[in-house]
């Protein structure tokens, strides 16, 4: 049944003289390109793109789709990425005439719908995360850390501190040391103990009069919380450094417990993880960011006010650290947030995580007989278990288990993250799916264990490929199509 | 060269002296042992003629599918010669690590640097204990 | 609630397998003195058809250029976006996938990446693009700090202050926690003066910003500015529209090294200034270092061309604080957009897209100019956006007279060019109609006068 043409890339698809056609007529003077622009700034030959029918254009990228593994077609337990379900009444509502097509430069008074939604998702944002003051203009989570730094940054210079560390956990997510590289800071790489939890006696030995800021993921990439949360930050407080808050397992604590109340001075969320924004394929995320109020005067600019009743865009501030990117942030991603925070309500948000979180912890406790979880019974809304005994014992490794549950209809949770746990089978199920896949998900892996080693490496058989090889990709990249190919 | 002869870094790296027009030069690499950890290698990157190079620091790196790793100079020094074909038959590291396998020479600032690194016996014996 | 799955019988069965007594116990491990007490100020839950409603409500307070006739530019363009792009990326097998960490189950995502890579690589004339950063000044600043590591002696950035302003601003934002300078050179009659320019080329510069067309729409001939810079060592990074790319010639052909740009024209809405789309791509010796994600070629153990996530070791999953760039997603859904649509295009329609912006563009300056009150900022060949300059000096009227008509008449530049205060930019994409053309001049020439004000 697979149409073997959607494998074809376009270019091999094109015939000279195809075409989709759009445009009328002209109907205005139409100058010879050379009268109106120098000879020198005119293409001598056409870039050369596919010509193609709109029926060629539609085929090749339906069947394109159909070889992805997607939340609207299977359940997606990949761990820190939250793949909960996408509401299709929030796309139909971002893409409304009116939200949709505003221009971005429009005047404030052009668009006091779009800023009211705006001024009270910051309100959703700041109530949700105890801190007061926010900022939408990032575009993704590691944007957000990165304009946070930058505030803490702009917030430490004017105070003529010339602190210079940032300090993460080894569990920390690549995008935390890679953001304190860019705003110019030095990174130290904190010990994290056998059970996830950030190893004090290191912390101490390495937060002094240098500290700029600590970078803590909580929940962890573990699934855990870090209890000691205010020890840590009244450390890392009286030696004079702030407390960054990854929001990326805020899908964990939504109404039960919020970062400015244990001791965050600024976070970031993942709107498309947590306020389920579609991951895309790969973005576009969002990267809002919560700060303290003595923080606030930093953000980025502009920054979205109520004056007199009306909604505005402000830039004037002067101490802000600048724009970190064109126009005002990723709205069609915020307006989902927006949609999706209303359509919960404040009693809703909470059982959002109450329900990831038994859902997390129902999964825990099925597949845990089944696969070692190294760090207890008990999880937030999401655990990593561990293939390390399976790969000593029969030679299947986390990868093999995970090419494998692709042959059960599954999507692999994420392997080999976080670096602490070997052979780590990180598993997120997120509030939206039902004991029965969840159930079925555990008979899958039951049944997996039970296989032949060579069956299970093997794995996948009814993918349309199986395990390409990366290594040839990475050695000799081929990076783009050529026609001599 | 002679594995037996050469002098090796706690990081895997091995160094040989030589003599070349004269002088007495460096040759650096990094061992079997190192090759097969890294598993499959796919890049490198070398530092240029010129560079100065001190005992203990980055000299280059080498990267697998989803690692990189930093390779650090046993020596003191101003890199003579980078091996660049190494780059492009990343499969010779694995095959001669201690001939064709060299990655740069160094014109050494001081022999005394070496003082500090292993005999072969030492070093394998770090590779056991791994 | 909303999209919860688990009945009361459930939650009783999962609790009774975990082994616990309620769902409140599941949250022992957070301290009680940081468990949240109190409710939450959100308003209550809406149904669908109270959020519908909602959502209705705020649109309608909002003038979208579907209502209103669009001539703003600045940066973001009103371009048509055929039916087939929102068709195919409406799919839920594309917009509720991931990044492809399983390259089996994510073929088709896989694909599209490298087909847009190499849709990208045939526009700009570059040798390797990535599959998208997050925005047009945000891949901009990346594109610099890539050009600034490959010169480890260099210290400044050059860029002429017909780049977008704000593009400018996010420079400044990054740069000011570097060790690199940014100069910012001049452009008082819109292009680039190049006597001025090759007195701030130095062996210090380490790379330099180039826009074609430049903010105020002008096309510029680069060639010359590129290659002195060039030839002092700079690195040079274009900015470049991908619809002027069917008639302009490719930024490689004028010495670019790397190029941005913003890929919002490619298909993808206005939408209030985000997601856009994020483009660079560069010379085959700047890929090792290159932010982004990036899709290549291999086989799979059968044998068969397939796709997979390439380089990786580029980037900050691994690389950590040695990574070029913390960024970690990228604009997967207005990549696919945008292949779609140039796909769609093919070289023709592309082509023929950017010949009407250039043709409105010509006639509607010329149409402008009839009345002596306008006048055209700046000599120079336009597309698709120009500047205006209003005698009377009196550019938030005029606006405000139009926008109270339905027209989103142009942008007032004195937001960014304070000495610009009297002057407009006004775009027009091959959406515009000559009657709207027409009625944008009438509203411009029935725009009261303050002379005439005065006199009633």
């Amino acid at each position: 049944m697979r149409n073997v043409q959607a494998t074809q890339l376009m270019f091999e698809l094109s015939r000279p003289g195809r075409r989709a056609n759009m445009l009328p007529e002209c109907d205005v003077p139409t100058n010879s390109l050379g009268d109106l622009y120098p000879a020198s700034t005119l293409r001598a030959t056409a870039p050369e793109l596919p010509e193609l029918s709109e029926g060629d254009v539609v085929r090749h990228f339906t069947n394109l789709s159909t070889l992805n593994m997607s939340v609207d077609t299977h359940f997606y337990p990949l761990g820190s990425c939250t793949m909960k379900y996408n509401p299709k009444r929030n796309e139909r509502l971002a893409g409304l005439p009116g939200i949709v097509d505003l221009h971005p430069l429009q005047p404030d008074e052009s668009v006091q719908g779009m800023l009211q939604l705006l001024y009270e998702l910051q309100g959703y944002f700041a109530e949700i995360s105890g801190l007061p003051a926010v900022s939408l203009q990032p575009a993704a989570g590691a944007h957000g850390e990165l304009t946070a730094l930058m505030a803490a940054a702009a917030y430490l210079r004017d105070r003529r501190e010339s602190r210079i560390n940032v300090l993460c956990p080894d569990s920390a997510h690549g995008t935390n040391p890679a953001s304190a590289k860019m705003v110019g800071f030095n990174t130290i790489t904190i010990r994290s103990r056998a059970d996830g939890s950030v190893d004090m006696d290191d912390l101490r030995s390495k937060v002094d009069e240098q500290t700029a800021v600590f970078m803590i993921t909580n929940p962890s990439t573990l699934g855990l919380f870090e209890k000691q949360i205010r020890a840590i930050a009244d450390l890392v407080h009286s030696a004079g450094g702030l407390i960054y808050l990854d929001g990326a397992n805020m899908n964990a604590i939504m109404g039960i417990a919020r970062p400015g109340d244990f001791g965050a001075d600024m976070m970031h969320y993942n709107p498309h993880k947590t306020f389920s924004g579609p991951h895309g394929g790969g973005g576009p995320g969002a990267g809002p960011i919560c700060v303290q109020d003595f923080l606030e005067p930093y953000l980025p600019v502009p920054r979205v006010e109520k004056r007199n009743g009306r909604f505005v865009l402000e830039s004037d501030y002067p101490k802000s650290i600048g724009r970190v990117r064109s126009f005002q942030g990723n709205i069609g991603v915020l307006v989902r947030a927006y949609c999706y925070i209303r359509a919960y309500g404040a009693t809703g948000i909470r059982e959002v995580s109450e329900n990831a979180v038994l859902n997390a912890n129902y999964l825990l406790a099925r597949i845990k007989p089944l696969l070692p979880v190294p760090n207890g019974d008990r999880c937030m809304h999401e655990f990593v278990a561990s293939a390390a005994a399976l790969k000593k014992e029969k030679g299947i490794t986390a990868m093999d288990l995970a090419k494998r549950l692709l042959d059960f209809g599954f999507h692999a949770p994420t392997v080999y993250f976080p670096l602490t746990v070997p052979e780590a089978l990180m598993i997120e199920p997120t509030e939206t799916e039902s004991k029965e896949t969840m159930d079925a998900f555990v008979r899958a892996v039951e049944t997996i264990l039970g296989e032949d080693a060579a069956a299970v490496q093997a794995a996948p058989l009814s993918t349309q490929i199986s395990r390409p090889d990366e290594v040839r990709a990475a050695r000799k990249p081929v990076m783009r199509w050529q026609a001599s190919q | 060269m002679n594995p037996e002869d050469l002098k090796y870094n706690v990081s895997h790296e091995w160094v040989g002296l030589i003599e070349e027009n004269g002088e007495q030069v460096a040759v650096v690499g990094i061992t079997d042992f190192a090759v097969e950890q890294l598993t499959d290698l796919v890049y490198m990157a070398l530092p240029a003629v010129g560079t100065r190079v001190k005992a203990g620091q980055e000299f280059g790196e080498v990267e697998s599918v989803k690692a990189v790793s930093a390779l650090y100079s046993p020596v003191d020094g101003e890199v003579i010669a980078s091996h660049e074909e190494l780059v492009d038959n990343l499969e010779t590291l694995g095959s001669d690590p201690f001939g064709q396998g060299w990655i740069i020479k160094v014109r050494l600032e001081n022999v005394t640097s070496l003082d500090g690194l292993m005999d072969r016996a030492a070093y394998l014996q770090q590779c056991a204990d791994a | 609630m909303a999209y919860l799955f688990n009945t009361v019988e459930d939650v009783r069965e999962m609790l009774a397998a975990i082994g616990a007594a309620s769902v409140d116990s599941l949250f022992d491990c957070i301290p009680r003195e940081y468990r949240y007490s109190g409710a939450l100020e959100i308003p209550p839950a809406m149904s669908e058809i109270e959020l519908t409603r909602h959502m209705e409500q705020l649109a309608s307070r909002n003038q979208g250029v579907s209502r209103n006739v669009c001539f703003l530019g600045g940066g973001a363009y009103d371009h048509f976006i055929p039916a087939v792009v929102d068709h195919l990326a409406g799919r839920g097998e594309f917009y509720t996938s991931y990044t492809p960490y399983q390259p089996e189950v994510s073929q088709g995502n896989l694909q599209v990446m490298f087909e847009y890579e190499t849709l990208i690589c045939e526009l700009t004339g570059m040798d390797v693009s990535n599959a998208s950063l997050y925005d047009g000044a945000s891949a901009t600043i990346e594109a610099v700090l890539l050009a600034m590591a490959s010169k480890p002696k260099c210290t400044k950035v050059l860029v002429p202050d017909n780049l977008h302003p704000e593009y400018r601003q996010v420079l400044a934002t990054y740069l000011q926690w570097t060790a690199y300078e940014l100069v910012v050179v001049s452009c008082p009659d819109g292009a680039i003066p190049l006597d001025n320019w090759i007195q701030q080329i130095d062996e210090s510069v380490g790379c330099v910003v180039l826009s074609q067309p430049n903010f105020f729409g002008i096309v510029e001939d680069l060639a010359p500015v590129a290659a002195v810079a060039k030839d002092a060592g700079a690195v040079v990074v274009a900015v470049c529209d991908m619809i002027s790319l069917g008639i302009l010639a490719s930024p490689a052909s004028w010495h670019a090294d790397i190029v941005v740009g913003e890929g919002q024209v490619l298909g993808n809405p206005l939408q209030y200034g985000g997601p856009y789309l994020g483009i660079m791509a560069c010379r085959e010796s700047f890929v090792r270092r290159m932010p982004g994600r990036i899709a290549g070629q291999t086989e799979d153990k059968h044998g068969h061309r397939c796709w997979v996530l390439t380089l990786q070791t580029r980037e900050q999953h691994i690389r950590r604080d040695k990574a070029t760039s913390n960024i970690c997603t990228n604009q997967g859904l207005f990549a696919l957009r945008a292949a779609i649509y140039l796909a769609l295009q093919g070289p023709v329609g592309l082509r023929e897209t950017a010949e009407h912006c250039a043709w409105k563009i010509q006639y509607l300056q010329q149409q402008i100019v009839q009345n002596e009150r306008f006048e055209l900022r700046f000599a120079g060949s336009n597309w698709r956006e120009f500047v205006v300059r209003d005698l009377d000096n009196d550019v938030s009227t005029l606006l405000k007279y139009c926008r109270e008509r339905q027209i989103l008449a142009g942008l007032a530049l004195e937001t960014w060019y304070p000495d610009m205060r009297d002057c407009i930019l006004i775009a027009a994409t091959e959406k515009r109609t000559r009657a709207e053309l027409d009625q944008l001049v009438e509203l411009l020439n029935a725009a009261p006068r303050q002379k005439e004000v005065s006199h009633a």
